[in-house]
């Protein structure tokens, strides 16, 4: 085998409601194939984005799977920092206790459970986003 | 495609997965090792079982490193290596295991 390839920088932005369009699902599958491939990924939600990370849906009656249970994996899959943005939440009357708690457990720490949230402002995400080597935008 | 099992015909893809997730039972994982020559042991069921629960919880099957360290956790660090698991599924456990277990192919897998 050839030495591990270096790794990049990714941040999967979701802008999108959750089932109006494809994006919301198609994103959460570009992410976990990135993660398969051993990247350093984090997700962001921001704009209408912020409405995938609601708790408490069901799509039952509108023939759609229900992916939003699978946030809940990306601890398992390496994920380490969902960035939501808190200004989005605000203008849509929502608060951090209306979307899902996502916990990773650190296997480094005796697989202590710790947030995957991190609540941010446009400006830091703006910072964020400019520190990535790649930006994939949904 | 399909499988054979206790007389009656149940659907797969072209590469042996399930269409209907809902088909499954321990029957048909049977049916499916044994079309590869594979019985299947309580090893193998214990890796089947943490799939589904794991799917039906996520609605995702897992990837080798997630399966591996998940079941390292769960059943211990002799079990929670691709030795193991391999050992068990030589075809690549994600890959095979999600197959008998009735999950469709997982995210990686091309």
């Amino acid at each position: 085998m050839p030495s591990s390839p270096p790794t990049k920088r990714f941040l999967c932005v979701n802008r999108k409601a959750p089932h109006g369009t494809g994006y919301a699902a198609e994103a959460l599958e570009a992410v976990l194939m990135t993660a398969a491939f051993d990247q350093r990924l984090s997700l962001a939600f921001l704009d209408d984005g912020v409405y995938q990370l609601v708790q408490g849906q069901d799509t039952s009656d509108i023939g759609l799977k229900h992916f939003s249970a699978t946030f809940k994996a990306l601890g398992d899959f390496d994920v380490r920092t969902v960035y939501v943005d808190v200004e989005s939440l605000e203008a849509r009357g929502l608060t951090p206790s209306d979307l899902l708690p996502l916990h990773y457990e650190d296997e480094a720490d005796d697989w202590a459970v710790k947030d995957l949230i991190q609540w941010v402002t446009r400006a830091q995400l703006a910072e964020i986003m400019d520190a990535q080597d790649v930006v994939l935008s949904f | 495609m399909g499988v054979e099992v206790n007389g009656h015909t149940v659907e797969t893809d072209e590469e042996g997965y399930l269409v209907k997730l809902d088909d499954w039972n321990p029957e048909v994982a049977k049916a499916m090792a044994a079309l590869e020559a594979l019985t299947l042991t309580e090893p193998h069921w214990e890796v089947l079982h943490f799939l589904r629960g794991y799917y039906d919880e996520y609605q995702i099957a897992p990837t080798v490193r997630v399966l591996t360290k998940a079941i390292g956790r769960k059943l211990g660090p002799d079990k929670g290596n691709s030795k193991y698991l391999y050992g068990l599924f030589p075809k690549g456990p994600a890959k095979q295991a999600c197959k008998y277990a009735g999950l469709p192919k997982p995210t990686g897998c091309r």
